[in-house]
This record gives structure tokens, C-alpha cells and sequence, in this order.
């Protein structure tokens, strides 16, 4: 997964600009999900020891497997599975916009 | 920097799945979503030759308006009733087009598979048309806003079984459905295991015919749970026997997953809103169900298991 | 090469002459031959396809919409009640711009169960948005299925055909039919090579939840396609007479152009009109027909200018549009609005029966001796 790939917007201004059919021109990439958030989780990389169970589990996907692994927050929904499923406890979270 | 830390970035990460990510965030599932799980593992195993057809379904949504997809592989969106059928018809392109390296992939929610799209999945499968259909199991017509389908399980809250007339009556055996066509594969599988889910795929790819994936895929906003635990209930489901995991190769049976203590059936229900309002009769009966259908498959597997023929 | 062929071996080869990749079919009297030969000549290896025997007809124009998107040439055919349950793909197909040709044998919609022609059929899916064609003989019925597909995949047009035939009067009566050579034939259709399509390499998604944003633009474009296929099928019906001999277009005129009346009619009634002209103009009558060939895209200027100078015109319908009138008759009064040309819309032939020479000239002697009607019930036994 490219962190710094830069998604382009599609930008439509007649008919004449559009396929015959709808037919996708983009990726969902330009959405930035960052602000579905609510709850942010925060890795502790401290505890973390890259079992790369989170990377596994998150189903945007909005983590990168690094080592340790990097919450991707452009997209993070902040739905919290990785915080549950962390065996180590790792995962910490704060409430969006702090 | 001490010496663990020093340790713990030389140590190299080992992932149990595939690396590359087919599909791409920004997509519009809800927080927490089984089904978005579903197809990140589902592309993960199948990889990028894939072509799938997706009918009405969450994934109809999930993927993005028009100009935009997040799948990373051509989707064909089709009718509700068509996901075999438009499969079926994507698969006999391939053929003659000498692309036989692609995958044909349907991709349904239980609504377009159990009900509405039974007849064209019956008929690609008794012709034996060469293709994946996988079934991503929510448990209801999550897209339209939570209705039941013949896959929503006995005693489950949904806007058309409401509170004072839940749903009585079990859950369509989809499974047994598509072992009696005698086709070469079916499985269910979980997202809580995706290595398994994964597998599965690899080995389905590799057979001429027809293939059957039962995707168990909660769904918080359906089920009424908070979106940390979907994992956790798909695991759950399993570990309670109310979601076995097995294969019907040939009709061979094989367990993969055998509990040794299995889980009450009420740790699984009181995680979920869509349960609250049953009672002890019912959580009994719910137990007792589950517990006679997981007989009957190991006396399935015992009958018509490796060593039967 | 010259065969006797009844209208459904004439579409079943049609398709076969035009290397069809993928046929997805379900029987329905009266078009079960067109699928029977179809399997036979797959089978034997004559056409190298893919006959993918599905359960249901809403199962087949769904198979064939999956396999033309990703990039085969594809056939079906039916009838009735299967193309009225295919209604909700017809749409699909049209609106997903797939070039699928499709022979529709027309045949009366039940209840009570009839396999005799009618025309409410294909008639009730003028709005889908597909192209829909009427022949009038079995030559015509392999010609138009080569010519449908050289107007659909144009890249201008992408718009599925319908073909229609009369439910026994053509499906299963014997006619001469020439099926030229295959060299000729493949000079003419090249091979199916869409531009858009299901690609790994370029992985997009088709049809996706579409805003009223850009909805409207996609429909605006699909009727500038209907339009564009107007001259679409004149170039492809002039290029089909360089190499094969015979001229087609949006319509069919014979002696209208002294005709102090014109006939308007479409399918095999046509036939049985040019017969009916012929004999009143030995009567001195100056008669002529006009055989509307494409009923979308509706040639409305073709059909103003040949009707313009005539006295009286009389539209033969084979269908009715319940509450209302003839459909072909609302549809060529379209064409005439603003002349003050009298109109009158006969229905006959309904549900099979009998349209004869003898009906024909009863409806001009109607014209000749009556005020303008819209709705005249020939033979209706009241």
C-alpha cells in the first residue's frame, strides 16, 4: 500500500466528458474516511511487538505493515477492531479531535 | 534506543495473509464492516485476474458511486436475481476468448443468493458453469436497511421481524443446498479466520466447475453491535458451533474446525442487540438447535467423510 | 449459397454466419428451432461458441450481458412471455450499452395461452431502450441479423437490437434464403473488439450507484446514440447492399410516390400489402405502402417526407396499446403532426389471426368512404 500516492479527483463538466455507460474513471482513494472518526486509535509502539494481528483485521484497510505497523489516519474509520483484537493490549485510543 | 527495541526492528514481520492489497480504503463501508473484511481477503486469495459480478448488496455501495471503485478489479454491478447468471455469462466470455487465466467471481450478499438469486446460482451450478460463488452472509437485506432473508437466523430482530413477531423458523441450509447439486466444491468459511478463507480460495481456483464459499460476515449495524467486536462475533459464532467450519469436497465431508469446548450459544447472542429481547425458552431452544445441527454434521462427516467410499 | 430456410433456421445461421462468441438461450415455442439448430451446430463444431443452456430467459439476456461486457459477441432469442420476463435485463442491457442482437419471435402474450403472432410483445419494450427492427421475410431475418450487429457495436451507437419475426408466418414457414460466403460475410462484421470492457489490466466498475448528477447525462447520451444509429443504419444498409446486393434502411416504400393513399405497415402484413397494391392499382387505384422497418430509433423524418403528399393514410397495426390506440399508429401520428393528412389506425391480426389481401382492401374501401378514425377493429366479431 502506497501511503503517498496521490488519488485523482474526476472532474465532470458535460456529457460529452463521459463514457457511454457509468463506467468508473477513479479510485475511492480521493474519499478520505479520516472523518468517519469518532474514537482514534494509537498504537503503543512500547507494547507493540508486530504480531501484525491489527494489519490483519482492520477492514478499510488502514494499516500499514510496517514494523511497527502504522495507522494510515487519511482513512482510519475508527471503528476499533484492532483495538479488541490487539493480544497485547497495545492499542490505546483518544476521542477524535482532541 | 535499548537493546529490544534494536531487536524488535530487525525482527522481520511475518503476515499470514498476502501483502498486496488489491482493494483500496475510502470506501464506503460502515465502521467495522464484516463484509469489507470479506472481499479484502476474498482479492488477497484470488489476486488481481479476477472479475467479479456483484449484484444489489452492500457491495453494490460499498464500492463507490459512479466515477469512482475501490474493488482494484473489474466489477460488473447486475441485477439482484443475476449474480450466478451475469457470473455464468462472464465465464463463457472468458472461455472463448482464450482468457482462461481469469477468474470468474460472483460476489452476493444472503438476499441475492438465499432468495432472490437461488434460481440462477441453482442453474449455473447444475450446469456446472466455471466459476467462484462466494456469499458474504450478513444475515438480512443489510442494504435496504435491515430486512430479513432466508438467511436471518431463528429469534433475530430485523425491521420486517420486528420485536413482537421476531423470526421464527431457522435459517435456510444453504449449504446443503449446494452439496445436493453435486458440484465439486463448497465450504463455508469465517472472517475471523482468513487464513482459512484464503486457502479455500487458492484451492477453489484451482478446480473446474462450480465453486460455493459461505462467507459468515457480521454486521454491527444489522446485528446491533458496537463495530470493535465484529471479529470477535464471527469468532464467537464458530466457537459456539452456531457457524461450523467445513468443506464438502465431492461430497467428501470434512470438519475443519472442530470445537472442544464449544461456547453457550448465549455468549455469541447477548453481544448482539438483534437478540435482546429472547428469553431463556428461547436461548434454550436456539442451544438445542445448534446443538442438533452440529450432531447431524458430524454424523455427515462420519457417513460421507475421507474414509466413507 | 441458397437454402430453404423457415425464419428460424434464417436466424439461427444469421447468428452463426456472424461468429457469435456466447449464446445463452431457453426455449419457447414458437422460437425453440432457432435454439435447437443453435446447440446442433455448436455442437458438430460448424460454430466455435459457447451455448450455455440456462434455466430461465431472465437467466439468458443475464448471461449474455456478463459475457458481452467482458468482451464476446453474444446471441439470444425468445418470444412473449420469456422477453416480457426479460423486461428488467432489457433495460439493463440497453442502459449498459451492450451490443447484444437479440430475434424476438412475436407471439401473443397470455392469458389465455397463445403461440400465434402478435406484436404487444416487443411493442411493450419500445421504452428499454433497445433498437427494435420488424422483418418481413426470412431473407430479411439473416440479413438484419449481420446488418444489427455492425449498427450495434458501432461505436457511436452501443445499443442492443431486437429483431422481430411473426410467430409462424415467418418462424416456421420455408422460404428461399441466400446466406452469401462466409468470406464476404466476415469482410463485412469484422470481429468484436469493444473498446470499454471487463479488463484485468484495466480493472473498472460498471454500472455503480449513479447520482442524479450525471443519471440524466447518461440518458441524454443513450438517446443521442438512438438518433446517431439513424445514419448508423443507412451507411451499414448501403454497405451491406455493395456487397450483398440488397438495400435496406429505416423503411421500406413501394409505389407511394404517386399514391393518393398509403398503407403503413410493419412485419408480414407488409408483404401481404404490396401484394394488396399491386392488384388495386390494376383496379386503377393508386395505392402504395410503406413498411416501417426500425421502430427505434423511430424514423420520424423518413416517414414525414414520404407521407407529406399523399391524401389518406391508413397504419395496420398488429398490436394495441390498451386505453389507448394502435401503437405504431401514436407513433406515426408523431411523424405527421402539423399536416393535415387523414389518419386512419386499423388493428387486425391480433393473436394470430389472419391478416388476408381481402382485409387490406376492405380497409382501403373504409378509407375511400369514411371520415378519419383512430381505432378500426377489422374482423372484430361484435
Amino acid at each position: 500500500m502506497k501511503k503517498n500516492k496521490k488519488p485523482k479527483k474526476v472532474i465532470i463538466e458535460k456529457a460529452s466528458e463521459m463514457p457511454p455507460m457509468p463506467a468508473s474513471l477513479g479510485s475511492m482513494r480521493v474519499n478520505k474516511t479520516a472523518s468517519w472518526r469518532s474514537i482514534k486509535p494509537i498504537i503503543n509502539i512500547e507494547k507493540c511487538t508486530s504480531c501484525m494481528i491489527c494489519w490483519k483485521y482492520c477492514p478499510e484497510p488502514a494499516i500499514l505493515p510496517t514494523n511497527p505497523p502504522e495507522i494510515d489516519y487519511d482513512f482510519c474509520k475508527g471503528c476499533g477492531i484492532c483495538i479488541v483484537e490487539c493480544p497485547f493490549d497495545a492499542i490505546g485510543s483518544e476521542k477524535e479531535g482532541k | 534506543m535499548n537493546g529490544s527495541d534494536t531487536l524488535k526492528k530487525q525482527k522481520k514481520i511475518k503476515l499470514t495473509l498476502p501483502e498486496e492489497e488489491i482493494m483500496s480504503p475510502g470506501h464506503l463501508a460502515c465502521q467495522g464492516c464484516g463484509a469489507a473484511l470479506a472481499m479484502r481477503y476474498a482479492l488477497k486469495a484470488l489476486g488481481r485476474k479476477t472479475i467479479t459480478s456483484i449484484p444489489a448488496c452492500c457491495w453494490a455501495v460499498i464500492d463507490g458511486p459512479f466515477p469512482y471503485s475501490a474493488a482494484g478489479v473489474p466489477i460488473y454491478h447486475c441485477a439482484f436475481e443475476t449474480a450466478a447468471s451475469t457470473s455464468s455469462g462472464v465465464s463463457h466470455a472468458l472461455q472463448q476468448l482464450g482468457k482462461t487465466d481469469i477468474t470468474a467471481l460472483a460476489w452476493a450478499g444472503d438476499g441475492g443468493t438465499f432468495d432472490i438469486g437461488l434460481q440462477s446460482l441453482s442453474g449455473a451450478a447444475e450446469r456446472g458453469d466455471h466459476l467462484i460463488y462466494i456469499v458474504y452472509d450478513n444475515e438480512a437485506y443489510m442494504n435496504t436497511g435491515i430486512q430479513r432473508s432466508s438467511a436471518t437466523p431463528h429469534g433475530a430482530w430485523t425491521t420486517t421481524t420486528p420485536v413482537k413477531h421476531y423470526k421464527k423458523g431457522p435459517k435456510k441450509n444453504i449449504m446443503e443446498i449446494m452439496v445436493a447439486h453435486q458440484i465439486p466444491y463448497c465450504a463455508t468459511a469465517n472472517i475471523a479466520f482468513p487464513e482459512d478463507l484464503i486457502k479455500k480460495l487458492r484451492k477453489a481456483k484451482e478446480i473446474q466447475g462450480t465453486k460455493f464459499i459461505h462467507l459468515y460476515a457480521p454486521c454491527p449495524t444489522g446485528w446491533k453491535h458496537s463495530p470493535d467486536i465484529t471479529v470477535k462475533i464471527a469468532r464467537l459464532a464458530t466457537q459456539s458451533n452456531v457457524f461450523p467450519i467445513y468443506e464438502v469436497e465431492n461430497g467428501i465431508y470434512s470438519i475443519n474446525k472442530k470445537i472442544a469446548k464449544p461456547q453457550p450459544v448465549s455468549e455469541y447472542l447477548k453481544l448482539q442487540g438483534r437478540f435482546r429481547h429472547l428469553d431463556k425458552t428461547e436461548v434454550d431452544f436456539i442451544q438445542k438447535e445448534v446443538d442438533r445441527n452440529w450432531t447431524r454434521l458430524l454424523k455427515m462427516e462420519q457417513a460421507f467423510g475421507k474414509d466413507s467410499e | 449459397m441458397k437454402r430453404v430456410l423457415t425464419g428460424n433456421f434464417a436466424a439461427a445461421y444469421g447468428a452463426s454466419a456472424a461468429r457469435v462468441h456466447v449464446i445463452a438461450a431457453y426455449p419457447i415455442t414458437p422460437q425453440t428451432t432457432i435454439v435447437e439448430i443453435l446447440s446442433e451446430i455448436v455442437a458438430n463444431g460448424e460454430l466455435k461458441a459457447d451455448f450455455v443452456k440456462v434455466e430461465s430467459e431472465h437467466s439468458a439476456i443475464s448471461a449474455c450481458i456478463g459475457a458481452q461486457a467482458a468482451g464476446a459477441r453474444t446471441f439470444t432469442a425468445t418470444s412473449a412471455q420469456g422477453l416480457a420476463l426479460m423486461h428488467e435485463m432489457l433495460h439493463w442491457a440497453a442502459r449498459g450499452r451492450l451490443p447484444i442482437v437479440m430475434t424476438n419471435v412475436n407471439r401473443a402474450m397470455a392469458p389465455g395461452w397463445s403461440i400465434w403472432a402478435d406484436v404487444t410483445d416487443s411493442v411493450a419494450q419500445r421504452d428499454t431502450g433497445w433498437m427494435q427492427v420488424y422483418c418481413e421475410n426470412n431473407q430479411e431475418v439473416f440479413d438484419t441479423i449481420l446488418m444489427s450487429y455492425k449498427v450495434s457495436e458501432n461505436k457511436d451507437v452501443l445499443l442492443p437490437t431486437l429483431i422481430n419475426l411473426d410467430a409462424f408466418f415467418l418462424s416456421h414457414t420455408s422460404q428461399v434464403v441466400d446466406m452469401y460466403n462466409q468470406e464476404t460475410i466476415d469482410q463485412f462484421l469484422p470481429e468484436y473488439h469493444p473498446e470499454i470492457k471487463l479488463d484485468v489490466e484495466n480493472p473498472r466498475s460498471f454500472g455503480a450507484l449513479t447520482s442524479p448528477e450525471y443519471y440524466y447525462e447518461f440518458s441524454y447520451k443513450m438517446h443521442q446514440s438512438q438518433e446517431k444509429a439513424k445514419s448508423v443504419i443507412k451507411q451499414v444498409g448501403n454497405e451491406f447492399k455493395q456487397l450483398f446486393g440488397k438495400k435496406y434502411d429505416l423503411i421500406e416504400t413501394y409505389k407511394c410516390d404517386d399514391a393518393d393513399l398509403i398503407m403503413v405497415d410493419y412485419g408480414t402484413i407488409a408483404g401481404t400489402a404490396k401484394e394488396s397494391v399491386d392488384r388495386m392499382r390494376q383496379k386503377g387505384l393508386k395505392v402504395g405502402n410503406l413498411k416501417i422497418r426500425y421502430l427505434r430509433p423511430f424514423p420520424k423524418e423518413n416517414i414525414r417526407k414520404v407521407l407529406s403528399n399523399t391524401k389518406a393514410v391508413g397504419v395496420i397495426d398488429r398490436a394495441i396499446s390498451f386505453g389507448q390506440e394502435g401503437p405504431f399508429f401514436t407513433e406515426l401520428k408523431s411523424a405527421m403532426y402539423g399536416l393535415d393528412i387523414p389518419l386512419f389506425g386499423f388493428i387486425a391480426g391480433l393473436g394470430g389471426r389472419d391478416v388476408s389481401i381481402m382485409n387490406i382492401e376492405s380497409m382501403v374501401a373504409y378509407m375511400q368512404n369514411n371520415d378519419p378514425k383512430d381505432l378500426i377493429w377489422i374482423g372484430v366479431k361484435k
